[in-house]
């Protein structure tokens, strides 16, 4: 299986977003490097809403110390953390 | 320099006297009410709230409700009855615990527990906590339960449990409210919620739960303020000199633990600094934090401000209603 690269990872977490936080809005959906605690897009249970997302669509577990803002405040961010843990 | 706990400090005669015109005024003129239903939980806000309700308005037009439920220390009644006789109003208690099992509130929550700890059961305890400073800043809750044996363990929280835990839990604080109405409506009263500033300020309270209510008396004073004015005012030592707690889940929980980054007393000169632009590194020598670490307290603070304002929102309407005004 080849590694998962950040790019997709992107995609799938901003159509969740705007499928499940933006009833489908995409004219919404936040920048990718734009801080979701900063633009209070998404608050910290919306954070834990896109964890679980990716736990499950990525087989992967994060673990209670890597629940930091570095790999989970931005659409970027979580992506390249995703596929650094999945790859 | 550094910021001096004195900024909290207030003239409480002359603040009781304030706060009782003003309950006098909008009871009368504002809800068009003969009097305040106070429930009291035995804590220092509820206390407090009643003993200036008692002084603005006299004993005779004052009532209290006792609501103690299944996981509420023993000493809440013995507690919440010592205000009563102090003050010497009416009061009532109401057994919730039947009222909330069958809304299945215990049920729900345990149910929800389980996802978690699947062996949970009777003689088990728990409640849930905050990693506090020490942890990341999402706000990440932990689930602590206490085995029949004694031994203590703890696992995040994932969302779907934690949130049907607090949504069963809510049950306690809308049951009381139901109640609180109930004699409002049957006395002709105005409902007092007993939110203090912190509470008020970072959204710690169930939306038409304890965050209902007609007036809230104290929800300009920082909390070390309430302790102080309910000393003034001749609250039982006993209550005076406990520690805040939710009173909530069955394992005791302060209120730093669950919600607050910090004890109250630090907490309450974190969000003045805040409120009154005063810059970290003046206020981490009083409350013996780094500069740093008040940072991420006002981070902390305007996040929780963030994540809880739809609990204070009016119901939000789509179309223009002119004629009617709030």
């Amino acid at each position: 299986m080849s590694a998962l690269d950040a790019a997709t990872v992107e995609r799938a977490v901003t159509t969740f977003i705007v499928d499940n936080f933006l009833f489908g809005n995409a004219a919404d959906a936040p920048a990718r490097d734009a801080s979701f605690m900063e633009t209070g897009l998404i608050d910290s249970t919306g954070v834990l809403e896109l964890v679980a997302f990716v736990e499950s669509t990525y087989s992967i577990k994060v673990g209670d110390d890597e629940l930091v803002p570095e790999n989970l405040d931005s659409v970027a961010n979580l992506a390249a953390f995703v596929a650094k843990k999945a790859g | 320099m550094a910021l001096s706990w004195d900024v909290l400090g207030l003239d409480y005669d002359a603040e009781a006297d304030r706060i009782g015109a003003e309950l006098r005024r909008v009871i009368a003129h504002e809800c068009k009410r003969r009097g305040l239903v106070v429930a009291l939980s035995g804590g220092i806000d509820s206390s407090c709230v009643a003993a200036l309700a008692t002084r603005a308005l006299g004993k005779a037009k004052v009532f209290g409700i006792h609501m103690p439920e299944r996981d509420s220390s023993a000493e809440t009644i013995k507690l919440s009855r010592s205000v009563s006789d102090t003050f010497g109003f009416d009061s009532v208690l109401e057994e919730i615990t039947p009222v909330l099992d069958g809304y299945g509130c215990y049920r729900r929550r345990d149910e929800a527990i389980r996802m978690v700890f699947p062996e949970f059961g009777p003689g088990w305890k728990s409640k849930i906590v905050l990693p506090g400073l020490a942890g990341g800043e999402l706000n990440v809750y932990y689930l602590v339960v206490q085995k029949p044996d004694g031994t203590i363990e703890k696992q995040r929280l994932p969302l779907p449990a934690y949130l049907q835990i607090v949504a069963a839990t809510n049950f306690k604080q809308r049951t009381r409210k139901t109640f609180e109405y109930y004699h409002a409506d049957r006395l002709h009263y105005a409902v007092s919620g007993t939110p203090n500033r912190l509470e008020y300020d970072q959204g710690f309270f169930v939306k038409g739960g304890d965050g209902l209510a007609d007036v809230k008396p104290i929800a300009h004073l920082y909390k070390t303020q309430v302790y102080a004015m309910a000393r003034h005012l001749g609250v039982p030592v006993d209550i005076c000199n406990r520690a805040p707690t939710t009173d909530t889940y069955s394992l005791a929980q302060g209120q730093d633990e669950f919600y607050f980054a910090l004890p109250y007393r630090e907490m309450d000169l974190c969000l003045w600094g805040k409120n009154h632009g005063v810059a970290p590194a003046e206020v981490a020598p009083t409350v013996g934090l780094t500069a740093d670490q008040v940072e991420r307290v006002y981070r902390d603070i305007d996040q929780k401000r963030a994540t809880t304002r739809y609990l204070g929102l009016a119901p939000q309407l789509v179309g223009a209603i002119p004629e009617i005004k709030h």
